[in-house]
């Protein structure tokens, strides 16, 4: 049986990791290798990184990073932030990492995730949509951390990046991120229902129990979480053990 | 021992480079190569294989001789051979992604997509996934039975002769996910991403 993946997310910012960590084990905290060498070995299904360096100048930071944590990390590793190009995907793979997570490149042109799938397979291509509530059962797709209103129906929208060759979709609620109290369980069920690729649930995740509510009303294949982790508060075993006291299927 | 890795210039293969590069130190003398010479002097292969199958069919047809040389490898000389997600499928007589487009013919079998019921199961199978151990294999000394290893693909090998099987995932249906004929292995899953047992795989084969 598929397991449910358990995702925790590094924001990296210049090269360092910018969300607080807590970890006695840690040498340097703000170094993305160590972290995600520490949530590797604690049992997570995939690491993700998220480049939310403001400058183009400093993409060769995260490649580096990449190139770092790709030789002593053996999961997939998933990078996002900033890539516009498919040199920047080339770039990126060719450092180590498996998947690639697209935002704002999309919602410009969806031809690009074809043309990105088409390079490169499917299994590589992750298109990451943030949606905003807009009135009951809609929401509209949003850019640069939500700032930016598209005028897109998000579920409109997935069907066609579905359709476009992505291979999974990263959904972040730009309501529920950052404030902990779960994610928009009715927003991942309408990307679920009309979707037949991966949905990861992303934004809000505050306890254990946001995880479960992701994955079992959801319909999420993975669930992505940043805080939780990094401060300490949970271990991805931890998480992993609820679940499994709960029926869901995860990879121990 | 010469251990290589054929670069045919199809796909990310950085995963198996890091991943065999680290069970592979100090032990076994590694290239990553689509060099025709360096390949008839390994002593064993790893093929790798991302994207469509005939896009990696097509990359392997576009260097001269090589197929030719993979072929005198594996089947006249029956030297270890492992091949990875396309590059298992591309053992097969024929595959259907994209259009009909011949494979190696090493193993007789297609490659089709995965039944997703519907719907009902989501496509590409991404993920971690059980492994139900068909057979005994090299390639899983001290792999427990029920192992997860990682995978991603949306089609799936289905070889003719059954006996090939070394073990299958249930997604859908019994997914065929590793098989082994004499010299021959392969693997649908990644070991590459498959964290320590995967690792132990690749070291199975390495010592083999």
């Amino acid at each position: 049986m598929l397991k449910n993946r358990i995702i925790p997310c590094l924001d990296v910012k210049n090269g360092r990791v910018v969300k607080g960590i807590n970890f006695v084990e840690l040498k340097d905290a703000g170094d993305p290798v160590e972290q995600a060498k520490i949530y590797s070995d604690g049992g997570a299904d995939e690491i993700c990184f998220l480049d939310i360096t403001a400058s183009n100048e400093n993409r060769d930071t995260i490649i580096d990073i990449v190139r770092k944590t790709a030789k002593e990390c053996f999961v997939p590793l998933t990078v996002g932030g900033g890539i516009r190009t498919i040199q920047n995907i080339t770039d990126l793979l060719l450092a180590g990492a498996d998947k690639v997570s697209i935002n704002t490149a999309v919602v410009k042109d969806v031809n690009f995730v074809k043309e990105a799938s088409k390079k490169f397979g499917s299994q590589c291509i992750v298109v990451a949509i943030d949606a905003k509530k807009i009135s009951e059962n809609k929401w509209e797709v949003f850019t640069h951390g939500g700032r930016n209103k598209t005028g897109i129906d998000a579920v409109e929208f997935a069907k066609k990046v579905e359709t476009n060759g992505a291979g999974e979709i990263l959904l972040t609620s730009m309501d529920k991120d950052g404030t902990k109290s779960g994610y928009d369980v009715d927003l991942l069920k309408a990307i679920t229902k009309n979707t037949n690729i991966p949905v990861i649930a992303s934004g809000g995740v505050g306890t254990l129990d946001h995880l479960y509510d992701g994955i079992v009303k959801g319909g999420a294949s993975a669930v992505l979480a940043a805080s939780i982790f990094h401060y300490g508060e949970y271990k991805i075993k931890d998480a992993k053990e609820y679940l499994n006291s709960k029926n869901v299927s995860v990879r121990l | 021992m010469n251990v290589t890795i054929v670069d045919y210039q199809s796909g990310n293969i950085s995963s198996v480079i890091n991943s065999f590069t680290e069970v592979a130190k100090g032990k076994v003398n590694l290239e990553v190569t689509a060099d025709i010479k360096k390949i008839k002097s390994s002593d064993k292969i790893i093929l790798p294989g991302q994207g469509s199958f005939k896009s990696c069919v097509d990359s392997l047809n576009k260097i001269n001789g090589l197929v030719d040389t993979l072929k005198e490898f594996a089947i006249t000389n029956k030297k270890p051979l492992l091949g990875i997600c396309v590059g298992l499928q591309m053992f097969a007589d024929i595959g259907y992604e994209e259009v009909e487009t011949k494979g190696l013919g090493w193993i007789s079998g297609k490659v089709s997509k995965i039944d997703n019921q519907k719907g009902k199961f989501k496509l590409p199978h991404i993920g971690w996934n059980e492994i139900e151990i068909q057979k005994e294999s090299k390639i899983f000394k001290d792999i427990k039975n029920k192992s997860h290893m990682y995978f991603v693909h949306s089609y799936e090998l289905i070889p003719e002769d059954k006996s090939v099987i070394s073990a299958t995932t249930d997604y859908s249906s019994k997914i065929v996910c590793s098989i082994e004929r004499e010299n021959l292995f392969g693997t649908q899953f990644h070991p590459e991403k498959s964290d320590k047992t995967g690792l132990k795989i690749i070291d199975n084969f390495l010592k083999l």
